[in-house]
């Protein structure tokens, strides 16, 4: 069952510079219950995209077009009220840092009954203080009667994690964003976060988009994943998919220069040339071909032609390669 | 040690006061960020140190840099003992060993020009005349893959992995013969780490520099290592060859650490074993008596609470390089 539709979103920003064009036409589906990464580099319109799910860039200078179908119901086109009473409840959002997302002044354990309460008010304080025990029990924070009533800065980075998890899913959301929430992590934490994720998906039965630049995460815990190169989807398949064939040369990129424990020393490793571009000024056709080994073999079709995704294998791909040559992509630039 | 080492520790300890103990006097409450730190690096090799936040890395950078003065203990530059140097040794000394940062904008001035800020060792210590100079960073601009006309643009007019090359030519600019890198790629994509990566080991291989590459997980470090120490609270817990640490390896941690990182590759993702550590890294204020690593170690037995284990080769090792300070290692 569709629970999230995501339908051409369009995002451009007006600054002092020119427009910045964040967003440029995604559209997916995230089933119920599903775990979808999306991945890409800096600046590639994962957390634009992201925050747009739950309306939080409606800021000054924004221009969005597009439908946001949560549950059939258009999140672009509701009133703040009822975004307000999506966010927390239906829709939960986990960013990077734990700490911006923690109000100081605020015992944990009051901040993850306030979560609650919003949606439900009316709720006794006893049951209130039992839910929050209760939530701090399950993401795994040692001593809970004790930790309910401190400070977010009386624990570790990895603590505040699991704390905003709590937060997030003390409402059993039916989506839960998460946004690069193990970046700031140490790798051995990074760990117990993701597996935290995976679990409390199982138990909650919730959807995750899980958003993140490092491959491995995905690798881990997602079934499918999306990359996004400068605005635009540039592919979207299965994460076996992704990795075994990837069907569009920036995957094959990024693939080829993950740093993997078992590269020989001194090998030499693939890198993808350049720099991504600015999103002001867009190079023309294929937002990629700056940077892409495969564009010459083209005839300058990538320079003048944006690729639209289309189905190669069991694949989604925006790039005007032919079939075959996109399910060879790993063999080599021939 | 001998000459062999281009730069060498030997017992390196630092302790910064916290604030209750800077008025009080009381010894237990330093934190103790490097403690008993030794190795050599060889020339024209490059020595990983990998560890969590807090493990001391950073400061062990800063140490062999001389920004900071050891507690005690020394670091010697091709056997020239760089903690007892004078002023104007130290000024000699400076030149031969370099910082490359995490953050490239620790050394880039934003409102000098790019040519600039990469010129600035060389005016610091008055080698060149300003043409020369200027020409010099053109050559340094060059080699490090960006490109001269953009002599003059300023440091926010580049992208990070740009900013971060800008960052090696300054190191390079007085031919350093050791560079000590701290996480120079952490802040970078993916895609551009690679580029960076490369372009480290081209200008080792070219101009025969020493590397100390400071890293937080494994996995960056494995191709560009040819030693690799494994630090945790202050420590080094395993050193070795890549080999060595990571297919015959040995200590607790490193195998946390190395099943920590995640893998690229779906099946292998599903097939392995993970070793979730739990709990975080213990202040480094009053660390664990024993081995430090006791509180999260799933092998952890008495004697590790009592008894602090020594880096040594395992017993009946070949590979006396291969070292581990652990009562069990595997
Ligand atoms: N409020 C804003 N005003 C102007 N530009 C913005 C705004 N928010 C985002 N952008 C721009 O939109 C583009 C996409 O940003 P986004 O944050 O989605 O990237 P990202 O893929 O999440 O990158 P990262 O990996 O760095 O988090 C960037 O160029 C960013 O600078
Ligand atoms: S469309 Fe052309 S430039 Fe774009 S990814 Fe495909 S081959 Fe490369
Ligand atoms: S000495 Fe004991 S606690 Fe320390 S790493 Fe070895 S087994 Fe674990
Ligand atoms: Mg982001």
């Amino acid at each position: 069952m569709t629970l999230l539709s995501v339908q051409d979103l369009h995002v451009t920003f007006g600054t002092a510079d020119g427009a910045v064009r964040a967003v440029q036409g995604v559209s997916f589906d995230v089933a119920a219950g599903e775990t979808v990464a999306i991945v890409g580099e800096s600046g590639s319109g994962k957390s634009v995209t992201a925050n747009s799910l739950l309306r939080l860039n409606f800021g000054a200078d924004v221009r969005i077009d597009g439908r946001i179908l949560l549950d059939g119901r258009d999140v672009l086109a509701m009133s703040e009220d009822e975004v307000r009473s999506v966010r927390g409840r239906d829709v939960a959002m986990i960013f990077q840092d734990p700490l911006t997302a923690l109000n100081p002044f605020y015992t944990v354990g009051y901040q993850i009954a306030e979560a609650f309460a919003i949606h439900h008010p009316g709720t006794s304080k006893k049951e209130l203080r039992e839910i929050a025990l209760d939530s701090l029990q399950k993401v795994g924070i040692p001593e809970p009667t004790k930790r309910i009533d401190q400070y977010p800065h009386e624990f570790s980075g990895g603590m505040r994690q699991r704390i905003v998890i709590a937060i997030a899913l003390v409402n059993s959301p039916k989506l839960l964003i998460a946004d690069e929430p193990t970046t700031a992590l140490d790798v051995t934490v990074q760990a117990q976060i993701l597996e935290l994720i995976a679990q409390m998906q199982a138990e909650h039965g919730s959807a995750v988009i899980l958003i993140t630049h490092d491959l491995g995460v995905v690798a881990e815990i997602t079934e499918r994943v999306m990359v996004m190169y400068a605005g635009r989807v540039v592919e979207s398949a299965s994460v076996a998919d992704a990795f075994s064939t990837p069907t569009h040369p920036y995957t094959r990129g990024l693939l080829k220069s993950v740093k993997s424990l078992d590269t020989e020393r001194h090998e030499r490793l693939e890198s993808i040339p350049g720099i991504p571009p600015s999103l002001i000024n867009l190079p023309s056709g294929c937002p990629f071909h700056p940077r892409c080994g495969f564009a010459e073999t083209l005839a300058g079709r990538c320079e003048r032609e944006v690729p639209e995704l289309r189905l190669v294998g069991a694949s989604r791909s925006a790039c005007h390669l032919p079939e075959d040559r996109l399910l060879g992509l790993l063999g080599g630039l021939s | 040690m001998s000459d062999e080492f281009v730069l060498a520790a030997r017992s390196l300890r630092k302790y910064f006061p916290t604030g209750a103990s800077r008025m009080l006097q009381r010894p237990t409450d330093l934190v103790q960020a490097v403690d008993d730190v030794s190795f050599g690096l060889r020339r024209g090799t490059t020595l990983a140190v990998v560890g969590e936040s807090g493990c001391g890395k950073t400061t062990l950078g800063r140490l062999l840099a001389r920004l900071i003065e050891p507690t005690s203990g020394s670091v010697t530059l091709e056997g020239v003992d760089v903690t007892a140097a004078s002023p104007r040794e130290l000024l000699a000394l400076r030149r031969d060993i370099q910082l490359v940062f995490q953050d490239p904008y620790a050394c880039l001035n934003p409102r000098h020009s790019i040519g600039q800020s990469i010129g600035t060792p060389i005016r610091i210590q008055k080698t060149l005349s300003r043409s020369a100079e200027k020409e010099r960073v053109r050559e340094l601009m060059q080699l490090v893959g960006l490109n001269p006309e953009h002599y003059n643009r300023f440091p926010h007019e580049f992208s990070g992995g740009q900013r971060q090359r800008a960052g090696i030519a300054r190191a390079l600019a007085l031919q350093p013969k050791v560079i000590i890198a701290d996480e120079p790629v952490s802040a970078l994509d993916v895609s551009i780490q690679s580029q960076i990566l490369n372009l480290m080991e081209d200008l080792q291989a070219s101009m025969g520099l020493s590397y100390v590459f400071i890293a937080h997980d494994l996995s960056v470090v494995r191709h560009i290592a040819d030693q690799v120490a494994v630090m945790y609270l202050g420590k080094i817990v395993e050193i070795g060859e890549p080999a060595a640490v990571y297919e015959r390896t040995a200590h607790p941690y490193t195998k946390a650490l190395l099943s920590a990182v995640p893998v690229a590759d779906p099946r292998r993702a599903a097939g392995r074993q993970r070793i979730v550590l739990t709990g975080d890294v213990p202040s480094p204020v009053n660390p664990p008596s024993g081995c430090r690593f006791r509180t999260r170690c799933p092998k952890a037995d008495a004697r590790c609470a009592t008894e602090e284990p020594v880096l040594l080769a395992r017993p009946g090792d070949s590979d006396t390089e291969h070292r581990v300070a652990c009562h069990f290692p595997d």
